[in-house]
């Protein structure tokens, strides 16, 4: 267990990078505080895998220190890490049986055989797969391939961190549930630290403390569940979680008000300096009411999802969706108006203080 | 519901029938034919029933042959097998030494059968062969005309070139198969390099291993054109290998008979070998 700070790190898969565009992870510089569970959430290709593979140490990266409790491990091969990672497809040592399998990373350091047995009863008993333990690992579902996995990742109980390159992919939605559950559980239990790739929402939500948005090779915010959903720091952000996300809506500022259009919307405060810079308004659909007063919309569809209902809007000629209660209806000369607590103002995609 | 017989579906199965029974069940009865008879010429037989039979069973020039084959496929087995995962671990994965690599290996592959036994033929020569001349040169007295050892270790030599590379592209591809994912949870796990190769590359490599031996073990159970331009069976019949051995019965003393019992032990030989192997491999495969 430990805290492991990230100084500064940058890489490229290129030899030569000279330009922005040409690192897939542009700077990262943060620390993982020991004992939490962090998400790391994003879309494909955002540099989420090349995070976890230099904190592994699968990869090196090309600029900037990675440390261990203080403890400077960049030059470090994986072994002597000691890490555990668990990988998006199932691996298996397939001529092993499952007791075997995860006894493997134990016996390879040394571990004492009556140490490594009560080890492996213990984890066979956290996953599950007690019934299993004397079957080869060959021939089994992937579900259960990806459990031994994971129970590989769990099996050592000194290691530094577990990370987990979205290990649910090929689960089945009920145990993806199930699973997740099961690690939280762990988590509480044993303290490690745990990073755990995802670009699934939902997951990161409900697996993490703090969830870290990465977006084209950077970390765009860092925060709690509510933070990320009530102050998105990036419009990025605000559009990649909720759904559906949030509504960006171009405005130009004059101070506590917003000017969108024809319409004229109040602000909770004035925004700092924003001179030159392309101002926006983002508003979460959960915080628009429909009704007979405010702004003027025209309605385009209605999507009823069962619980709610989505509705596509068009306000000055912008998009806009609004969350509506299943038992609420459509008023006919449709209004919106936007509430005070969900309103967030962004200068070139980044949220702006609102003073006062 | 009454089902609906259509007898004319036999004329699609015809063709397919016709070309098996010319190529393959005409020219084999033709062999069973001769197997069970005896002939003084003149397109006269006379019924000898399994006489051919019992007296190649029991002829020691049949038991020493296929001693030879038997000691031949083993040893040939024994080197290209193991040699060939070896080659294959260690060639490139990505970069330009794949192709380089891969044509490299295909080249032995790609010439006649005869050319390789000719190529190995001036090879060893002691009076012109570049191998044979440098070897006596430096002090080995080498001369696989003369004796039966060097001869031996000369077809050997030539088998292993000529088919090593076979070993090496199946385990190859067997290799290039393995998601990085799979090196990358073993350098987590710590496992040391003959750990990744025991438990993770020698598994993924085991169907095409399978076919590798297969393929290995019935070529040179069968092998002829090499060693019979190289040695021609000799020095003495140190070299004579079944098929060579064959060919001497049936076009050399024109024993028809005999050679026809041989010749349908021989492949019963190489059929039940086969079969054995493939059932003890694919047997350790479902338990390993």
């Amino acid at each position: 267990m430990a805290r492991i700070d990230l100084d500064h790190i940058r890489h490229a898969y290129l030899p030569n990078p000279s330009r922005d565009e040409d690192y897939a992870l542009r700077e990262v510089h943060h620390s993982w505080e020991d004992g939490g569970a962090y998400a790391l959430l994003g879309p494909s290709g955002c540099g989420k895998t090349t995070l976890l593979n230099i904190i592994s140490g699968l990869l090196t990266p090309s600029e900037g220190r990675i440390l261990f409790d203080g403890q400077d491990v960049t030059g470090l091969q994986p072994e002597e890490r000691n890490i555990a990672q668990v990988f998006q497809f199932p691996v298996v040592y397939d001529t092993m049986t499952v007791a075997d399998n995860l006894a493997f990373p134990l016996r390879n350091r040394g571990m004492a055989e009556a140490d490594v047995q009560r080890r492996v009863a213990e984890v066979l008993e956290m996953i599950d797969l007690g019934a299993i333990a004397h079957r080869k690992a060959r021939g089994l579902t992937a579900d259960l391939k990806q459990k031994i996995s994971l129970g590989r990742g769990l099996v050592r109980a000194d290691v530094n961190a577990i990370l987990f390159d979205e290990p649910l992919t090929v689960i089945d939605p009920h145990m993806k549930w199930q699973l997740r559950s099961q690690l939280k559980l762990l988590h509480r239990s044993f303290g490690h630290t745990m990073v755990y790739v995802t670009h699934d929402q939902t997951e990161a939500l409900t697996f993490a403390d703090k969830v870290v948005v990465m977006y084209g090779g950077e970390i765009v915010q860092i925060g709690t569940p509510q933070e990320l959903f009530e102050r998105p720091s990036h419009t990025f952000v605000g559009y990649f979680i909720g759904s559906p996300g949030m509504n960006v809506l171009p405005v130009t500022l004059e101070g506590a008000r917003a000017q969108l259009g024809g319409q004229s919307i109040a602000l909770p405060g004035a925004a700092g300096s924003t001179e030159g810079k392309r101002t926006e308004l983002g508003i979460r659909p959960e915080y628009i009411q429909l009704g007979s007063a405010g702004m003027p919309v025209s309605i385009r569809a209605i999507e009823d999802i069962g619980r709610h209902k989505i509705v596509r809007a068009v306000i000055e000629g912008h998009e806009l969706a609004i969350v509506l209660g299943e038992d609420t209806s459509v008023p006919a000369d449709p209004h919106v108006t936007f509430d005070h607590a969900g309103i967030n103002i962004y200068a070139d995609d980044w949220r702006v203080k609102l003073g006062g | 519901m009454e089902k609906s017989w259509n007898n004319k579906a036999w004329f699609l199965v015809l063709p397919v029938l016709l070309l098996v029974a010319f190529s393959a069940i005409i020219p084999l009865m033709t062999v069973v034919n001769y197997s069970v008879q005896d002939t003084f010429g003149n397109n006269q037989f006379f019924w000898a029933g399994t006489d051919w039979f019992s007296d190649v069973l029991s002829s020691s020039r049949f038991h020493d042959a296929l001693l030879r084959n038997l000691a031949f496929s083993a040893i040939i087995l024994l080197i290209e097998v193991p040699l060939g995962i070896f080659i294959a671990l260690n060639m490139p994965r990505k970069g330009l030494g794949v192709p380089f690599c891969l044509v490299f290996m295909s080249l032995p592959l790609l010439i006649p059968w005869n050319v390789v036994g000719t190529i190995w033929q001036v090879f060893g020569r002691v009076d012109i062969g570049l191998l044979g001349y440098t070897l006596n040169a430096i002090g080995v007295d080498y001369n696989y005309v003369s004796d039966p050892f060097d001869a031996w270790v000369t077809v050997i030599v030539m088998d292993v070139w000529h088919w090593t590379s076979l070993v090496v592209l199946l385990c190859y591809a067997g290799l290039v198969s393995i998601p990085d994912a799979y090196y990358q949870a073993a350098k987590i796990d710590g496992a040391s390099r003959f750990s990744v190769f025991r438990y993770i590359q020698l598994p993924k490599m085991n169907r095409v291993l399978l076919i590798a031996v297969l393929l290995r073990f019935m070529d040179s159970f069968m092998i002829y054109t090499e060693p019979f331009v190289v040695t021609g069976g000799g020095p003495g019949n140190a070299t004579t290998f079944l098929s060579i051995d064959l060919v001497k019965t049936a076009i050399g003393q024109f024993d028809l008979g005999p050679a026809a019992a041989m010749s349908l032990i021989y492949f019963l030989i190489v059929l039940l070998l086969s079969w054995v192997f493939y059932t003890v491999m694919i047997t350790n495969d479902a338990k390993g």
